[in-house]
């Protein structure tokens, strides 16, 4: 199965059919033109590799450009590999992979690059508590408290949640539902929210 | 493709068979109630104490009191469950959120009618 390349552009609310208000998503999804078909036998693993949003070609580099006019695809911003099982492919190189695959009602899994919250502590980073904000409290207040015993063990475990770089990273959100498609427009209605910020590039496969 | 797709994509969901309330008005509001496959028609009847939100966001606070107790309901402005919003009484107030209701009973929790 292979997925789909697209643009978080927002979220809104529609109603659906039972007349209740619900949150979406709206994914400028594909359409997605396969670039190139790997195989087992000529690049050691099996994939397909789409790419996603057309852009003049000065955007692209000399190698890219070629690539792109291999496949007789026009130049765009995004490539991306799925992975098969190298056999034989239903795809060909030029073939359009849009929403049109996608149904009413699918659960998809989305993976996007979280926004990125910088070098942030542990009251943001992993909801700790912090300490009394009275009480003579300190300028401790969202210090993360102890982090280990004293002698025995005398270290700090590994994995101890601490202070450092959060979001920014891939991040996959699974079971999302597919509510509306708009296929004239490219458009994928996802049910409640999805990694990234507006603008970002997500995937979307179906589960 | 920038946001303004995305109220192009809420706008036919936009009532436009709306009237004109505001906070301080007194409305009934018939609401579609679908039980099972029946549907029949409740009337909500009090106070606007909020607007808020625009487009398909917006929603609005009305607030009755029943035996000595508050209901606060909130509802989606666009929803197509409203059969249709009564507002029958203007209601002359000088701020957009009457929370300050909560904290009043009896006359003066009242809102004086506005004159024309």
């Amino acid at each position: 199965m292979v997925g789909l390349i697209g643009k978080k552009l927002g979220m809104t609310q529609i109603y659906n059919e039972k007349e209740e208000l619900i949150p979406v998503t709206v994914v400028a999804a594909g359409p997605c033109p396969v670039v190139q078909i790997k195989t087992a036998g000529n690049d050691g693993y099996g994939a397909v590799q789409v790419a996603f949003d057309e852009v003049p070609a000065r955007k692209v580099n000399k190698p890219g450009a070629g690539q792109f006019a291999k496949a007789g695809v026009g130049p765009h911003r995004t490539l991306k590999e799925f992975r098969t099982d190298g056999t034989e492919s239903e795809f060909q190189v030029g073939q359009i992979i849009n929403v049109s695959q996608f149904e009413l009602g699918d659960t998809v899994r989305v993976t996007g690059r979280s926004k990125g919250k910088g070098f942030a502590g542990v009251v943001k980073r992993y909801h700790f508590k912090g300490k009394n904000a009275t009480h003579g409290t300190p300028d401790r207040l969202r210090a993360p408290g102890s982090i280990g015993q004293g002698t025995t063990p005398g270290k700090v475990w590994k994995g101890k949640k601490m202070p450092g770089q959060m979001g920014n990273k891939n991040v996959t959100t699974r079971g999302i539902e597919v509510v509306r498609i708009d296929s004239e427009r490219n458009l994928l209605f996802l049910k409640g929210s999805v990694p990234g910020s507006s603008q970002g590039v997500v995937i979307i496969k179906k589960h | 493709m920038d946001a303004s797709i995305l109220s192009e994509i809420t706008a036919n969901q936009l009532r436009s068979d709306l009237p004109a309330f505001s906070a301080g008005d007194s409305v009934r509001i018939h609401v579609r109630v679908i039980e099972g496959d029946k549907e029949r028609i409740q009337i909500f009847e009090g106070d606007v104490i909020q607007r808020r939100g625009s487009g398909i966001h917006a929603t609005f606070t009305v607030r009755k009191v029943t035996q000595g107790v508050a209901v606060e309901r909130i509802f989606p402005l666009h929803s197509p469950r409203l059969a249709k919003i009564e507002p029958f009484r203007r209601g002359r107030v000088r701020r957009a959120r009457l929370y300050y209701l909560r904290a009043r009973k009896g006359r003066s929790a009242r809102i004086p009618e506005k004159r024309r």
